[in-house]
């Protein structure tokens, strides 16, 4: 758009304002299609099961109606997955940002020998997929009888097994001054001391980018508690999604299905309204260098 | 003395490393055990499973290459969901790295407004999830959906989406547009970076836009754009969970792709060796493909500023 700018200066008024009118058009059209998912579990959570196949579809619910909730909320224990989707998100959000903070402060400002060989090891660790350790890792935890505990979702936040966020949180460790490190070390500081008193009181941004992408992550992953969760109780709101899918898939009446995805998906909504800037930041950040 | 003197700051030096290498490892210990653990332990693990015999409860026996060479040769079903996998990434990497590239450059506007357009194109890839999977199956509904009711308006009888081989794939593709939020915003940020003398100049001697795109934008932007093709190809080279909720690999496996036959060979069939063997192949065709693309790309990829 930058090009086109440049060049509009030179254009008559009504070339611009045409030039204007398509602009937005294309972007509204666009927007439409991108919420599209969203303004329909919005719609559908509120519709009684008739309304549900009512073609054309209709956008608002007429009667407007909770009833879709109280089937859902009755008939499965989601009240219950919410719970667990909550503890194993601030699990691995607490584990995260203490163990990433850390490695990330290694890699950043001690200048130790074999530093630059790990963390080239680190980024390359980005490329293994996900199914290559798979089957050894759930042989482990089914030795170390973690299958059905919270343990394989959470310990591995615990041992900062995420790049992406020690990466993040380098990247701000190594913009900020070397002499406050250095002026705290003379006044009696140690090393440690000069992550927790120094570097992290002025990481509060770059540590909130970094929560929220461990909250989001964890609390639409579904792969995980998928596999290493099989006691009904225990489900997280992701899988106990994919439990409800398949009973009540078949179904016409779509309104329990979308009320319960409409609660999961709203924290995820708030959170991101609120703090927009920081998603962007995090993408950007790591993105560009 | 003056030999002391000289050794005492190579001393102190010495003594100094030695402290920020016994620092450093403390630091990166979480991010060690994780990694011998959680990641490499586990890699050799599973070459050896994949080398074996092994059906996930008892010990593996080794076979050598017995699994590769049934997987490579006689089994049909894992070539279909080679195939498939290969659909499924030439189609959805180019057309969601075009779209993303495409909503930067429309984002990249002085037009009011354009902060709220991206933030309704970059939702989609925060909540992509089972909740949005499960939307999408419904949208894509042959008679009641929502896209087949705009075709009919434009006088279009849509087709059966998920329930039609020849339009299952092509489906999954079109949600997955809708997830080159992160895509979008790094070429948004890439474009912010080109200084605008650059345009102001070009304009001056006469260049049009599309040849200031062709002679400015791509070049100073192609960086980003492998960048965004090489995380997009990954991405979908490990595609599992759209195919297992919109359609489970089907109609007639039309969309079973390399991740639900590992899924199915572990989970259902209780034959880890042979998952661990597909999943091996699934690795080592991604690090061939990615390194040939950088590779390749070198030419045509300019780094100066």
């Amino acid at each position: 758009m930058n090009a086109s700018n440049q060049a509009t200066v030179y254009r008559p008024k009504v070339k611009r304002a045409i030039h204007s009118t398509l602009w937005y058009a294309v972007m509204a059209l666009l927007s439409i299609v991108f919420a599209l998912p969203f303004l329909y579990i919005l719609s559908t959570s509120f519709k009684t099961p008739e309304q549900c196949i009512v073609y054309p579809p209709q956008f608002i619910p007429k009667p407007f109606t909770l009833r879709s909730f109280q089937t859902a909320f009755s008939e499965f224990p989601f009240i219950r997955y919410v719970l667990n989707s909550l503890l194993v998100t601030s699990l691995s959000v607490v584990g995260t940002l203490f163990s990433c903070s850390l490695v990330a402060f290694g890699f950043a400002r001690i200048n130790a020998r074999g530093r630059n060989f790990w963390f080239t090891l680190l980024l390359s660790t980005m490329m293994i997929p996900g199914f290559v350790t798979l089957l050894p890792l759930y042989t482990i935890y089914v030795k170390l009888k973690w299958i059905n505990t919270y343990l394989p979702l959470v310990v591995p936040a615990f041992l900062a097994m995420n790049s992406f966020s020690i990466f993040l949180l380098r990247q701000f460790f190594m913009g900020f001054p070397v002499e406050l490190d250095e002026a705290a070390a003379i006044d009696g500081c140690s090393c440690f001391g000069v992550l927790y008193r120094i570097l992290l009181p002025n990481a509060k941004t770059v540590m909130f980018v970094v929560a929220i992408f461990a909250l989001v992550n964890s609390w639409n992953d579904f792969f995980g508690p998928m596999i290493y969760l099989n006691n009904n109780d225990m489900y997280t709101l992701a899988v106990g999604l994919i439990l409800f899918k398949s009973s009540h898939g078949a179904t016409l009446d779509l309104g329990p299905m979308m009320s319960v995805s409409l609660v999961s998906i709203l924290p995820v909504l708030i959170l991101y309204i609120v703090a927009q800037k920081y998603f962007v930041q995090g993408i950007v950040t790591t993105g560009l260098k | 003395m003056g030999e002391a003197r000289a050794k005492s700051p190579r001393r102190t030096a010495g003594i100094i490393q030695r402290r920020n290498d016994i620092n450093f490892y403390i630091c990166i210990l979480p991010w060690l055990l994780g990694f011998l653990g959680f990641t490499i332990g586990p890699m050799l693990y599973s070459l050896y499973g994949a080398l074996s015999k092994w059906d996930g409860v008892t010990a593996p026996t080794f076979v050598g290459m017995n699994n590769f060479i049934r997987l490579l040769t006689f089994d049909e079903l894992f070539k279909k969901s080679l195939v498939n996998t290969f659909k499924y990434v030439i189609l959805s990497v180019p057309t969601s790295v075009l779209l993303a590239l495409f909503l930067a450059f429309m984002l990249n506007s002085k037009h009011k407004g354009a902060g709220i357009f991206q933030v309704i194109f970059y939702f989609p890839s925060v909540s992509a999830g089972i909740a949005v999977y499960i939307v999408w199956i419904w949208l894509f509904n042959s008679e009641l959906g929502i896209f087949n009711y705009l075709l009919s308006i434009l006088g279009i009888s849509g087709p059966n989406w998920l329930g039609d081989p020849r339009w299952s794939m092509p489906a999954i593709v079109i949600m997955n547009l809708t997830f080159c939020g992160s895509s979008m915003l790094i070429f948004l940020a890439g474009l912010k970076q080109i200084p605008t003398q650059y345009y102001e100049a070009a304009t001056i001697d006469g260049a049009s836009a599309a040849r200031q795109f062709r002679s400015i934008t791509l070049p100073l932007l192609s960086p980003t754009i492998l960048f965004n093709g090489i995380m997009a190809m990954i991405g979908s080279f490990q595609i599992f969970g759209q195919a297992l909720i919109l359609t489970e690999g089907g109609p007639i496996q039309s969309t079973y792709v390399m991740g639900l036959f590992i899924y199915d060979y572990a989970f259902l069939y209780g034959k880890f060796g042979y998952s661990c063997a597909a999943s091996w192949v699934q690795f080592v065709i991604l690090m061939i493909i990615s390194l040939f693309v950088m590779k390749a790309s070198g030419k045509h990829v300019n780094y100066v500023m």
